[in-house]
């Protein structure tokens, strides 16, 4: 049987949308020693590396060699996975199963982008299949605002039901000293500004950020020993669909409901709403907050309207979603996914600040990626 | 660690212009290793891919593969560099309690890539990328430090070429088998100096697959003798930049054997191992690689070879495949080296079989001059 593993320490990077301060290496170097601090160790606790981040986007090949000095992993074991949106969740999952595995007691998580310095939609638009689809479902907007018009063509859902969630989103990240985008918006604000995509405004979609996050993984024994409360794994669950966007379903998230189902088989989770105290969830998009919520057994497909009109994800709602202020405040992407775990890991550490929700005890993650990937993590205050 | 098994192995005939797509490629080499160990893609509980964007051309390469991979429904994940990393996380998921089986699959079409291009990207690009430096050219500079360190002559590093293109025409599979002389690789065409063009591996098209599973589901799924057990595995990284780097210094390659040494209780890897595939993707390396991981002292390597200890027939057969001198696809040749391992040790390796091994290292490199290492000890 695999290790027990818990996070017991995160940092982040002050995100931005040029950090012209630092190179890629200084962000991730930033990271790495918030995390550090934040654990109260120092790199030489430190067994094996895992990092990642988009290639195409900075044009670093073999990343995880170019960052050793940022990473403190000069003869250290690293190496590198990469999924695409779902490259921070990867990365996190990497590292639990690094440690779940008895290989290394302490490991490093490291996800980074530095999309000022790249045409985040132009390599984004390189993962669809050349001849068939890479015209029309060129970069990362089109397939989000296709989604979300079968939805509210399926289920009547509509623009306002999406901006609700950016302001929800827009005004919890006035909470978050990390967040790139800090700005106080209302329902009309997101309604009125500019058409990026239909339905998909300026307002609904996320920034590109520059940006990093660390997070440190440790082993049941070492955990306990070097935080008061370990945030713990309680499940790390990935589904794949098919790889053309043209096999996809798209009034519902059959990846998000396979890996959610999965993860909370595993966690012992019957009823998500009531039993999760906070969400971090990878929302690239306000209309992915409406639709998808649907696909994390909250509600039936096309009732997450209701719930969002009724304030229950609101951070004094029933279940809190990106107390942060989510993706659509802060992208650096590579480094996404691995935000929402250490924020998570931050909201049961109750070292959350002014987002802190109150005595959480588990708390829900999600990436998302590729064609309609779905990554799903569980962490909880106790073991697993 | 607990015992893991390798209990299914497949590669491609190495070739150049391949007109398979990559996922016709990962799909050949998948329905094949499912095949070698007898079972099908529902006994798989997850998938690592090994893909590259860059060497890909495409942004989330793996999304491209995922289907023929056998990943729809199922846990997937991506490492990128070589295929032993992929394999290591391999081992790391199936040793974790979450699954039993693991599928990890590399492809590479080196031939539809530009290698210096893709390879100087590797580099800072601020102030090394614009000298033009690139895999051949730095690793010019490495076989010249080394050359210089311990005192050795390019017909040395030369010999390597003669044994691997030679051991490759014990093997169908390989690329270039060739038999040539040591004048042979001094007369070829000298591209970056010292190494010519027979002191390089070629461009090359591929795939590899491995099936790992705990001792558990190898017992349920395969019989004994499909089975190859991981004894060890270490990785390490060294500095970036060359100029923080003695290139000539195999420190981080000394740490990860170490470590998969004592994993595997190996006190004396020179005598202990049958045989090793080295990553000789140029000739001095493979030369350098066995200093650093302990099988000679240092500055000796090219000495023992001369005498013929690591030949076909000596005592330590390196690269009895042929090595990456004769079929070098990036990122599959790591994985390629352990499905090797596996046919050696289960006796299936046809004319390449060495006699009686018992114990094989696969060594696989990340990075520029061997930047980063992961060694890997299998046994019956």
């Amino acid at each position: 049987m695999g290790k027990r593993v818990g996070i017991v320490g995160v940092g982040q990077t002050h995100h931005a949308s040029q950090r012209l301060d630092a190179s890629g290496v200084e962000l991730i170097a930033e990271a790495v020693t918030r995390a550090l601090d934040d654990a109260e160790i120092t790199i030489k606790d430190i067994d094996a590396v895992v990092i990642g981040n988009m290639d195409h986007f900075e044009n670093i090949n073999y990343v995880d060699m170019w960052a050793v000095d940022g990473l403190g992993a000069v003869m250290k074991p690293v190496f590198k996975v990469t999924t695409g949106g779902t490259t921070g969740t990867t990365i996190a999952a990497c590292a639990f199963y690094t440690v779940a595995s008895g290989l290394f007691d302490v490991v490093l998580a490291v996800g980074w982008e530095k999309n000022s310095e790249s045409d985040t939609q132009a390599a984004v638009a390189t993962c669809a299949n050349p001849v068939l689809e890479r015209d029309f479902f060129a970069g990362a907007i089109g397939p989000l605002a296709t989604e979300y018009s079968m939805y509210m063509k399926a289920y009547g859902a509509t623009e306002e039901d999406a901006a609700i969630v950016a302001a929800r989103e827009r005004n919890n990240a006035l909470n978050n000293p990390y967040a790139h985008v800090r700005q106080a918006v209302t329902v009309e604000d997101v309604l009125k500004s500019p058409m990026l995509s239909y339905p998909i405004k300026f307002l609904d979609m996320c920034p590109r950020s520059d940006g990093a996050c660390a997070v440190i993984f440790a082993v049941e024994e070492k955990a306990k020993k070097l935080c008061p409360r370990p945030a713990w794994i309680h499940a790390s669950v990935v589904r794949h669909d098919y790889t053309h966007f043209g096999d996809l379903e798209w009034t519902f998230m059959p990846t998000l409901e396979r890996a959610s189902a999965e993860a909370y088989k595993l966690a012992g989770i019957t009823n998500p709403l009531k039993e999760f105290d906070v969400a971090e969830l990878y929302l690239p998009a306000s209309t992915c907050g409406v639709k998808w919520m649907d696909s994390l057994w909250f509600c039936d497909h096309g009732e997450a309207p209701k719930l969002i009109r009724k304030g229950v994800f609101d951070m004094d709602g029933e279940l809190p979603v990106n107390p942060s202020g989510g993706v659509i405040c802060t992208n650096p992407i590579g480094a996404t996914g691995l935000i929402r775990v250490g924020e998570a890991a931050w909201q049961i550490m109750g070292r959350a600040g002014a987002r802190q929700v109150e005595n959480v005890r588990r708390a829900l993650v999600t990436g998302f990626g590729g064609c309609s990937w779905s990554d799903v993590i569980i962490l909880g205050a106790d073991l697993p | 660690m607990e015992r893991v098994a390798i209990i299914g192995v497949s590669q491609t005939k190495y070739t150049q212009n391949n007109p398979l797509s990559f996922a016709e490629l990962v799909y050949q080499v998948t329905t094949a290793a499912l095949e070698d160990a007898g079972i099908t893609i529902s006994d798989i509980d997850n998938v690592v891919s090994v893909s590259s964007d860059f060497w890909d051309g495409r942004t989330i390469s793996s999304m491209a593969i995922s289907d023929a991979s056998g990943a729809y429904g199922k846990d997937i994940t991506t490492v990128e560099g070589d295929g032993t990393f992929g394999a290591l996380y391999g081992l790391m998921r199936t040793l974790s309690g979450s699954f039993d089986t693991t599928l990890v699959v590399a492809h590479h079409k080196g031939t539809e890539s530009n290698m210096r291009g893709i390879t100087n990207t590797a580099f800072d690009p601020l102030v090394e990328r614009k000298l033009g430096l690139d895999a051949i050219s730095s690793a010019a500079l490495q076989a010249r430090r080394y050359m210089t360190k311990y005192g050795l002559k390019e017909e040395q590093f030369a010999l390597v070429s003669v044994k691997n293109h030679g051991n490759a025409m014990r093997n169908p599979l390989a690329l270039f088998p060739m038999e040539i002389t040591v004048e042979d690789v001094m007369n070829s065409r000298r591209i970056a100096d010292p190494l010519k063009l027979l002191d390089c591996s070629p461009v090359t098209d591929g795939a590899a697959a491995v099936i790992l599973a705990t001792e558990h589901a190898a017992k349920k799924l395969v019989p004994p003798q499909k089975c190859v057990w991981v004894k060890g595995v270490g990785h390490c990284a060294d500095a970036f930049r060359l100029g923080d780097r003695d290139l000539a210094d195999t420190r981080a390659l000394t740490a990860a054997a170490k470590r998969a040494y004592s994993m595997a209780g190996i006190q004396d890897p020179g005598r202990e191992i049958d045989l090793a595939e080295v990553y000789d993707a140029f000739s001095y390396m493979e030369t350098l690689w066995l200093e650093g991981l302990g099988i000679c002292p240092e500055g000796m390597a090219c000495e023992h070879l001369e005498r013929g200890r690591f030949d076909f027939t000596g005592p330590l057969p390196v690269n009895p495949s042929g090595g990456r001198l004769s079929s070098h696809p990036v990122q599959v040749a790591g994985l390629a080296e352990l499905v090797e391992c596996v046919l050696q040790l289960r006796g299936e390796a046809g004319d390449r079989q060495v006699e009686g091994a018992r114990t094989a290292l696969a060594h696989g490199v990340n990075g520029m001059c061997g930047q980063s290492h992961c060694v890997w000890i299998l046994g019956k």
